[in-house]
Formats: structure tokens, sequence, C-alpha cells
């Protein structure tokens, strides 16, 4: 493991290129936790994931051990899932409803605002340590929501929320307006899918538009060879017009991967502040569901229409954008509800959490839809995905190798357009734009100085001399 | 459960023996030959999962998904089986559930060993057949399978089970 001085890392990353070690090397690793996952918002999840009083979920933020409660109060908590006795974690469950946390260890019971509120076989200490505010549960410096989307910064300091989405904050709200209700519930179960390489391949993959005609091209022709079911329809590029069957979704995106490149040139590819960017004009709805020719499409037009007006309702449906990156850790598609969350566990290891939304007030049957798009595009077993995972894995193998230093990001360089403010627009659709951008984030991260004591979880129990030496 | 006869298990066991064998073979087009027109391949994503169409699932195949996915695997660029994955099966604790004359429901586990790329995985599953009596044999109306871990983090899935 090598050290580095800032001067060292921003040489990493130059205009057109960045130095293999960024996807190699463990002291780089160990210092992104720090100094990229400790310092942005990171997302965690949805409010409807905890909709009742005392509903919680355990996640990670880097590698810290979290708990995302709603107190008793209605009030979201992220707390440190560490006993401040001697350590373990309180709460061993993926989520739940209750109202308190015990630890395994002596009992000590935290209510979900973190309190301190029972300690068994209490009267050994000199004083009650029920309610003292150093023993109670740690909390994360920073929580806050997004349009129903919870995220949290382990940094005491930095911008808000809003400022630090920008303009792809307009993905959320394309996300939620598409709701008839207003709102989206998380629904559908959570793929955890999971490969032997660095975070960053993920983020950069989903916004890679040249990969899928070679990535996906064993997918893209046995969809392309299957016969229409019943009466075919090509030009929607599904089986039948209108119809509900389960698979119709999944074989027209499978096809749709094999778009021309015409198709890949044309796409808005827009980069943001902090790392974000997203993808935009790529699937109608005509492509994935038939829109108007679908039945339980035109009922949820409907329901739109009848909630907003026909106009917004055009306007709200004629975003067209597939996914968003939030860096460093969510790549989400608003359009089709699937939100996914990148876990590092190492430099050469990775998970993604993945969650399907749904549309509140939409019909009942749309659902289905998007339950069959998530097993395309985030199963576990899915005949796409899958192909990704495997091209993660052999470019870390690759980029392991200390024998060649440089990926090559150049395509496209120097053709960016400036487009509404704060973001740019990559010169073609398969401008590598978004990966130039997210290395620019990365390395202005990478290269600030460290924040001291305030870049942590609040310390309840501050390990000064003088608590140090109280007897507890 | 219900008791069935030695011939009639004999018959179930070794009908389950073969699909297993058909998969380690790769004998995939013999495979597909087991299952009907209206089939569901299911491996469910959570513990208990009452439907695939409202929750998402591992897999959860019709006769046309499963002929793309058998179709996928011969391409020559289906990278994630490049090298192809090595597979044996163990069928056991085969059990008839109901025999209602036409369609059978019958339960077994399976472990499932995985070798490929210098890696061996190991799945563990309860499984349910619905079968159903044909003129050219038993036939699958229904495989579903629980893998023990269907809820945790799984690197990239290229087999069926
Ligand atoms: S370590 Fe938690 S109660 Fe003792
Ligand atoms: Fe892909």
């Amino acid at each position: 493991m090598n050290s580095y001085t800032n001067e060292q890392i921003a040489d990493l990353v130059r205009p057109d290129r960045v130095h293999h070690a960024v996807y190699s090397d463990p002291a780089l690793f160990a210092l992104e936790m720090k100094r990229i996952f400790g310092r942005a918002w990171l997302a965690l999840g949805h409010e409807s994931q905890i909709a009742t009083p005392g509903a919680f979920f355990t996640t990670h933020m880097a590698a810290e051990p979290v708990i995302v409660v709603r107190d008793l109060e209605g009030e979201i908590r992220v707390l440190v899932n560490r006993c401040t006795h001697r350590g373990p974690l309180v709460c061993h469950e993926a989520r739940g409803e209750t109202r308190q946390f015990v630890c395994p260890y002596h009992g000590w019971t935290f209510d979900p605002t973190g309190q301190l509120r029972f300690v068994p076989m209490e009267s050994s200490y000199a004083s009650s340590l029920c309610g003292r505010e150093d023993l109670a549960l740690a909390h994360v410096p920073r929580v806050a929501s997004y349009r129903g989307f919870i995220f949290a910064s382990l940094a005491a300091e930095g911008e808000s929320l809003v400022d630090f989405l920008g303009p792809v904050a307009s993905s959320y709200d394309d996300i939620v307006d598409r709701a008839p209700a207003g709102e989206v519930e998380v629904a559908g179960g959570m793929f955890r899918h999971a490969y032997n390489g660095n975070w960053k391949l993920v983020l950069e993959n989903h916004i890679d538009t040249v990969h899928p005609a070679f990535v996906h091209q064993s997918s893209v022709h046995a969809a392309r060879e299957q016969p229409d079911a019943e009466s075919g329809d090509a030009s929607t590029g599904g089986s039948r017009a209108g119809a509900t069957s389960f698979a119709d979704i999944q074989i027209r995106q499978m096809r749709q991967n094999g778009a021309p490149p015409a198709v890949w040139e044309r796409l808005g590819i827009f980069a943001g502040p902090n790392g974000h960017g997203y993808m935009g004009d790529y699937h109608s709805d005509d492509r994935l569901v038939v829109a108007m020719a679908n039945p339980v499409f035109a009922e949820y037009r409907a329901a739109l229409s009848a909630r907003v007006g026909a106009e917004r309702a055009t306007q709200i449906l004629s975003t067209h954008r597939f996914n968003t990156i939030v860096y460093p850790n969510c790549s989400f598609m608003s359009q089709f509800r699937q939100y996914r969350i990148v876990q590092p566990i190492a430099v050469d290891r990775t998970i993604v959490n993945t969650f399907s939304f749904r549309l509140k007030g939409a019909p009942e049957a749309m659902f289905r839809d998007t339950v069959a798009f998530a097993n395309i595009v985030n199963g576990t077993a899915s005949e796409v995905l899958t192909d990704d995972l495997e091209v993660y894995e052999r470019a870390q193998q690759g980029l392991s190798s200390g024998l060649v230093d440089w990926v090559y990001l150049g395509r496209g360089l120097g053709g960016d357009v400036p487009d509404s403010p704060g973001l740019r627009r990559g010169g073609m659709g398969t401008s590598e734009l978004p990966m130039r951008n997210q290395f620019e984030a990365w390395s202005r991260y990478m290269t600030a100085e460290d924040a001291t004591a305030t870049n942590r979880a609040t310390p309840r129990m501050a390990p000064s001399a003088s608590t140090l030496n109280k007897p507890l | 459960m219900m008791m069935a006869d030695r011939d009639t298990l004999t018959t179930l066991e070794q009908f389950l023996y073969h699909e297993a064998w058909l998969l380690d073979t790769d004998r995939f087009d013999e495979w597909l030959a087991l299952y009907t027109e209206d089939c569901r391949y299911w491996v469910p994503l959570e513990h208990g999962q009452i439907d695939g169409e409202n929750t998402c699932s591992v897999i959860h195949d019709d006769r046309q998904l499963l002929e793309i996915r058998v179709r996928q695997w011969r391409h020559p660029r289906a990278h994630a089986r490049v090298p192809l994955p090595r597979t044996v099966r163990q069928v056991g604790n085969v059990m008839l559930l109901a025999d209602a004359g036409d369609t059978l429901s019958v339960r077994s586990t399976l472990m499932v060993t995985e070798f490929r790329a210098d890696r061996q995985r190991l799945f563990g599953a309860r499984v349910e057949h619905q079968l159903c009596r044909t003129g050219q044999g038993l036939r699958i109306r229904q495989k579903r399978v629980d893998l023990v871990n269907a809820e945790g983090p799984h690197d990239g899935i290229t087999i069926v089970f």
C-alpha cells in the first residue's frame, strides 16, 4: 500500500485519463472512504421504508453501520449502530419496527432517538447512566430528505442537500411527479447484487452509452430471435401491442440495448456538480410499455391528468430520463422507478442494493411492469445484468495490473456544451463526459484537506482527559 | 404429505434426477422440452414470497423467457458464461405432496455446486415441482426454487437450479 500526498493524488486524474490505481490501490480506497464517503451526502433510502413510528432499517455509510429510524415523534434519525457500553451492534435486523434497541451483550436499552433508557443492574454504578447524553447512541451529524428520499452526511459541515444535488434534483422530481397521488413508495423487494470490482465501475457503467451494444450483445440477440407471441408489433420493439404479459417489458428492454449507434449518439448526456449526471431522451414510454396502446398505461395517464391537468401530465410524461448518478453512492432510473444504492466493501468488492417504487394513485397492474423491469435490469440472474457484473470483474482484474498506467477517457473530450445552469451536455450521446465529470469531483474531494474532529459522527463521549479519567 | 407407492416415488425420483442430469451436462434443449408451453420457472427473491408479479424474483420466467435465457447462454459473447459454469446437482428428500391424477405436486431439496473462473459456489434450496402426466410422460408446469440465501447478496447467477 502506498501513501499519497495531495499532489500525487491530483496527478492521478488528467483531463483525458485516470491512473489505474484509483480502481485498485487499497490505500486510495481507504482515503476515499474518509474523503468522499465521509463528506458527501449519501443516499440511504426512502421515507416509505420507515412509514410508522419506531420503523427502522439498517445500512452502512461507507463502512459505518447505521440505523435509519423514525422516532416515536415521527422524526427521522440516523443513529450509529454501536452500543456505547462496549461496542456491539445494537440492531442486527435488516428492517423492522421497535420501541427500543436492546444490546445483546449486557442489555443496555436505547429508545429510537438513541437515548439510553435502561441499564440492567444499574445500581452498581455510582450514579444513574440513563439519560446521559454521552452514553446515548451517536447520531450521524446531518440528515435530510429530498421529496421523500433520505440522505445523510458523516460531515458536520458542508453544503445543503439541495445545493449538493443541484440540477439532478430534477430526476427526483421526475420520479415523484409521475405519481398521480404525488407520492411514491418502496415496494417489490430488494435485489442485492455483488461483484469483485471497485465501486466506481458501476457508476461509470450506468451512464456509459457505448457498452450496451457490446456487453449485452448476447441478450440483444436472444431477445430479437424470440418470435413475437400472437400479433407481433415490431414497431414498438415488443411482442404484442397492448399486451400485459409479464415478459413483454423484459423482452423490449433486452432488444432496446441493441439500438443502432445513431440512437445512442443522439442521447442527452448531462454532467452536473459534485460528479452527478444523467442520461436523458432515452426511452419513451412507447418503447417499453407501448404507451397508450396499453390500457393500463392509458388508465394511468388519465389518473395523472385528472390530478394535475392534461397539460402538466403531458409535460411530466415527456421527461425521458434513464439513469441518474448521484455521486458517490446512488444510481437511479426515475422514469422506470429503480433506485440503486452502491455500497463499497473493499477496493475490489461492491454490493449494490436496488429498490423499486410504486407510484401512488397509479393502477395496481402498472406495478407489475415495474417488477418485471426490475428483474431484467437489476435481477441477480438477469441475462442483462450478469454480463455487466462480469465486465466489472474483468475490468478490475485488468486494472490491478501494474504494467499499464492509464485508463483512457477521451471520448468526446472538448465537445461539451454548456446547458441549463449547472449542467454541461456531451457533444454526442456517447461522450465519456460523465466519467470525466465523476473524476473531477473525485479529485476535488480527495485533495481537500481533512477536516478535524468535526468530520465524524457526533461523538457523544469525547475522549478528552477529563472524561477518560472520570469513573462511569 | 401423502403416502406414495414405491413405483410412483421411483418414477418421480428418476424424473428429478434426469432433469438435474440434463442441466449438469448442458443438454438445455432436452431440459426445455421437459417444460410445458404454459410453464413457470420461479426462483423467488424473498422468503415465503407469495407471487412473482408484485414482488421481484431472482428468476421468474415463462416459456419465452426460458427460451431466451437458453439462447443467450449459447451466444459466443455471453460474457458471464465464458468460461462455462460447471455444475453438479444433488436432489434429495423427494416427497409426493399431492396426486390429482393429471397433476402431481412434488417437494425435494437441492444442492448445486458450481465452478466457474476459479471460483466454487454452493447453492442450497427447497424445490417444489408441479408436474403433469402427458402422453410423452411427465412434464413440468411449474418449478419453484427457494434458495436458502435468496435474500442475501449474490454475485451474478448464470445458471438455473
Ligand atoms: S456492550 Fe452493549 S450492553 Fe454491554
Ligand atoms: Fe449494461
